[in-house]
């Protein structure tokens, strides 16, 4: 891009502001979203459209048990009864579910895999092109990760260090293979396959995802993570994943995601469960960076995701933090059922939406036990034609004294175009709790640019200054490596639409 | 989505419309009446699944089949029922019985002072000129199902007119009386207030009950339109029987620099619904909403409050306090809403409810939906009992652990009272505040 075409992203600083130089407005013009390549493998895609058939085949070709597919079979025909939500606040035309393909694998050239020696040359330079090294010798530092590529597992790294604890971290489909008696107790236990329209639809076609077990009394002794790429054209991601914390665990998991820069739409229908036991720890982290679509509003990923956490056991702690930042249309709402008693929910998220982007996120606070808590801290950004709404159920049952909820949503609109929103429902039935919920919404107010001007500092630095600041309360429960690409993120994607 | 159908529902009411029709009005209330009745058949009634009823369940009033009221139960009251009722000699109050309006029972009514109030009845067969340009039009299409019932069914209720420039010296005091006539029937009382430009004026609307036990449903409609630089306080006392069934959309349209202080105060009926609306269409416009909701029993209070802000340079504040006692049951939702262009918008809304039960149960949505980046909007709610460490602050002192609450109580509530104007308004609000809350 030529600077003089970039100039008019520089002309929105009107008359007092500092003038950015030609040179890096031209560089930032260009920074955009850098994960949008495709990486050309051959792969095993089925024919598009959804019936029992390609259920039968979709399980088949995973040599799953009996049991899974009527399971799978029972979600198709619930999910055919039910119609899509309306509710949310966003808008996009209808999806056509029989126009998407429901799974596609990179190809194999043997199978089935013993080291990750046999894993293609290629997929592995694509995860290390997207800063996710499989190789155990370049290994992050303290980190296993799973990486899902398409609709399967490709590798998961570490497994034998977190075996030696009892640790199960694996795929899903090596989790139904190998562990389906914990599989089948825990799948669908909490967010069964009727929860909702695109629950249903998960349940009935999901290919892979994460599957992890903490053992009674073990630390995991390293973060775990997994990583979502879709590649194929034309295919929806439908993954699953199951964190299983038994009594006096501890885990912390990051998850991730991209995908290329294409013109149509792209569905990614995603269902993660969280059991914590008595006295365990879950912290789970989500950077979620899926192609947003261009200016226009053209392409970018349908994310329509289910998660929720059930603290069953007393004493227990669910942490759910969210950096959103990518997905043409963002509809998810991280929740946690808070059952035993003196249990702990936390909802940390930063939703950022620009260009065309819908954000409709939240959470769900279900208090049960008596003395359980909860907080959430919400912070959404709006810029350009970007909207943004916060949605959130507290709702406190008749058994559950003395719970304790502090609500907090704030958001920053950048520009006259974007909108900024607020649902939150509160449903009290105990007269021994307390929930408190403000919100608010606001520019980044003139005093504040004027102040760092004097103090030498441009438009563009003060801005992210003050939505770094915004947003740090949540950055502060990212894990190290993750906030540093959760700023660096949200500095990208902010790029050309301040001012 | 989800079809319902209300046939059986709708039925004895789509009679009364067609009752209605077959008498003789004039063209442009006919056509209104037509028009609303066409709406009442297309809206569905209210269910679950609707966001805005999602909370407030009032099938005891849609699969009740309430009648048309054929007259006002009027002859049967005596001055001495009603004047307990009323507050001062020299206010202007006017008194409807099941629908109808009473002169008799009225004072300082009509056009002599500084402002006009009438019947709507009679300003309509005397072809008000006001009526014709005003009635139905400050609604439009917003509103709900009952509101276009009420519309195409109303038959009469109070027209107040402010003109250009008035300061009215004296309160008007509108008095929505049921008798034990009203018995199994429906009423919808209709309320239109016009304030001219820079005009003044105070309103107070009770809705009360002289029938005792028998079931009854009412359900008014107010529309209140605020030329430039008008300025209304209205105050609402909501107190309708133990069976007094109460649905009412109130709809404010608000031009440049007036402003609108609203009270609602919610304290009798099995079911009422406070449905308030409010729409900026002049800069500079604001508005302030006071709302205090007493319940107990199984009683269900439902508020409803949209203020629209389509105009730059407007500013609202929303504050509902509720208290809860016994399985009761109160729904807040207060929704703002800032139009692309509506810059320099202020809004602030608070919502407080306070927990004197484990069977209450409450519902609160605070909304925002913003379209405008210059804007400061800010909501809250609070959910809680009375803190533990004020009442064992009390308990220290040598007070029952029951009085403490009891005073705490009362002084969360008496806070709206107290911004109330007008002394005997206060007073017998304050009174009533008071006698629930002191222990027995």
């Amino acid at each position: 891009m030529g600077t003089t075409d970039a100039r008019p992203e520089a002309g929105k600083y009107t008359g007092s502001r500092v003038e950015q130089s030609n040179r890096e407005v031209a560089e930032l013009a260009n920074r955009e979203y850098k994960y949008g390549w495709e990486t050309s493998l051959e792969s095993d895609t089925i024919e598009r459209g959804l019936n029992e058939d390609i259920i039968r085949f979709i399980s088949e070709k995973k040599n799953e048990p009996d049991w899974l597919l009527a399971w799978r079979l029972k979600a198709y025909r619930h999910w055919q009864t039910m119609s899509e939500p309306t509710w949310a606040n966003v808008s996009y035309p209808p999806i056509d579910f029989q126009q998407q393909r429901y799974y596609s694998a990179p190809k194999r050239k043997q199978q089935p895999l013993n080291s990750l020696e046999e894993v293609d040359r290629e997929l592995l330079e694509t995860f290390e092109k997207l800063g996710i090294p499989l190789e155990e010798q370049k290994r992050l530092a303290g980190v296993a990760v799973d990486a899902v590529f398409d609709s399967v597992s490709v590798a998961t790294t570490h497994s034998e260090i977190l075996e030696k604890r009892g640790i199960i971290f694996c795929s899903f489909s090596e989790a139904v293979l190998k562990h389906p008696e914990l599989v089948q107790q825990y799948l669908g236990s909490v967010v069964p396959y009727s929860d909702n329209y695109f629950a249903a639809l998960n349940s009935a076609v999901f290919s892979d995802g994460s599957f992890c077990y903490i053992p009674k009394g073990v630390k995991c002794p390293m973060d775990l993570s997994t990583y979502f790429r879709i590649n194929a054209a034309e295919t929806g991601q439908f993954e699953r994943t199951l964190i299983i914390a038994e009594e006096g665990a501890s885990v912390n998991y990051l998850e991730g995601c991209t995908a290329p820069m294409r013109d149509e739409n792209q569905l990614h229908a995603a269902i993660v469960e969280l059991i914590a036991m008595d006295n365990a720890t879950i912290n789970y982290s989500t950077v979620q960076n899926w192609y947003a679509g261009d200016e226009e509003g053209k392409g970018g990923i349908y994310n329509f995701v289910t998660k929720r956490g059930i603290c069953k056991g007393v004493n227990s702690r669910i942490s759910w933090t969210q950096v959103e930042t990518g997905s043409a249309i963002t509809w998810k709402y991280p929740g946690c059922i808070l059952q035993g008693d003196n249990s702990v929910g936390e909802f940390y998220s930063v939703a950022l939406s620009n260009k065309r982007q819908q954000a409709d996120t939240g959470t769900k606070m279900i208090h049960m036990g008596r003395n359980t808590k909860s907080t959430i801290i919400s912070k959404t950004i709006s810029a350009a034609h970007g909207n943004n709404s916060y949605r959130g159920l507290v709702q406190v049952m008749p058994k559950a004294a003395n719970a304790r909820n502090y609500t907090q949503c704030d958001s920053l609109l950048i520009g006259d175009k974007c909108g900024a929103h607020t649902f939150p429902y509160v449903e009290v039935r105990n007269s021994s709790s307390a929930v408190e919920h403000e919100a608010s919404t606001s520019k980044i107010s003139e005093d504040q640019l004027f102040y760092c001007k004097q103090r030498g500092i441009g438009p563009e630095d003060a801005i992210s200054m003050v939505i770094n600041g915004f947003c740090k309360e949540v950055f502060d429960h990212l894990p190290m490596e993750f906030a540093v690409e959760a700023t660096n993120l949200l500095s990208v994607s902010l790029e050309g639409s301040v001012g | 989505m989800h079809e319902v159908s209300n046939a059986t529902e709708k039925e004895h009411y789509i009679e009364a419309i067609e009752e209605m029709a077959s008498q003789k009005t004039p063209e442009w209330l006919a056509t209104l009446r037509e028009d609303a009745a066409k709406r009442f058949a297309e809206r569905p009634l209210p269910h679950r699944k609707l966001e805005a009823w999602r909370f407030t369940n009032v099938n005891p009033i849609i699969r009740n089949p309430f009648q048309p009221i054929a007259e006002s139960g009027v002859d049967q009251l005596a001055s001495s029922d009603v004047h307990p009722l009323l507050y001062a000699n020299d206010w202007i109050e006017l008194v409807f019985v099941d629908g109808w309006y009473a002169p008799k029972l009225s004072r300082n009514a009509g056009p002599g002072g500084a402002a006009k109030t009438a019947g709507l009845h009679e300003a309509i067969a005397a072809e008000d000129d006001l009526v014709e340009a005003h009635l139905g039009h400050v609604l439009g299409d917003g509103g709900n199902v009952f509101s276009d019932l009420n519309t195409a069914l109303a038959h009469d209720g109070a027209l107040v007119h402010i003109p250009k420039n008035v300061e009215l010296d004296r309160p008007i005091h509108l008095v929505f009386v049921s008798s034990k006539t009203a018995t199994e029937s429906v009423i919808h009382p209709r309320v239109l207030v016009i304030a001219d430009a820079n005009s003044e004026a105070t309103i107070i609307e009770s809705h009360v009950s002289l029938a005792g036990e028998p079931r009854y449903f009412s359900n008014p409609v107010t529309e209140i339109r605020l030329n430039d630089g008008a300025r209304l306080t209205r105050i609402k006392v909501l107190d309708e029987g133990p069976q007094g069934y109460h649905l009412s959309t109130t709809q404010v349209r608000q031009d440049r620099d007036s402003r609108f202080d609203g009270f609602t105060f919610s304290m009798g009926g099995p079911i009422g619904r406070n449905e308030l609306n409010i729409v900026f269409e002049g800069e500079g416009a604001e508005c302030s909403l006071r709302g205090l909701t007493l319940t107990e029993g199984s009683r269900l209070v439902d508020n409803a409050i949209s203020v629209e802000h389509h105009a730059a340079h407007c500013n609202s504040w929303i504050g509902y306090k509720s208290v809860l006692e016994d399985k009761s049951h109160s729904v807040f939702c207060g929704r703002v809403y800032v139009a692309p262009g509506a810059q320099l918008t202020d809004s602030n809304q608070l919502n407080q409810n306070l927990l004197l039960s484990d069977k209450a149960t409450v519902n609160t949505k605070p909304q925002l939906e913003i379209y405008a980046d210059d804007v400061k909007c800010t909501h809250g709610a609070t959910v809680g009992p009375p803190p533990q460490e004020l009442v064992f602050y009390f308990q220290t002192r040598g007070m029952s652990q029951a009085m403490a609450r009891g005073i705490l109580t009362y002084g969360f509530a008496d806070e709206v009272v107290n911004e109330t104007p007008l002394d005997p308004v206060r007073d017998r609000l304050d009174r009533r505040v008071f006698d629930k809350y002191s222990p027995k």
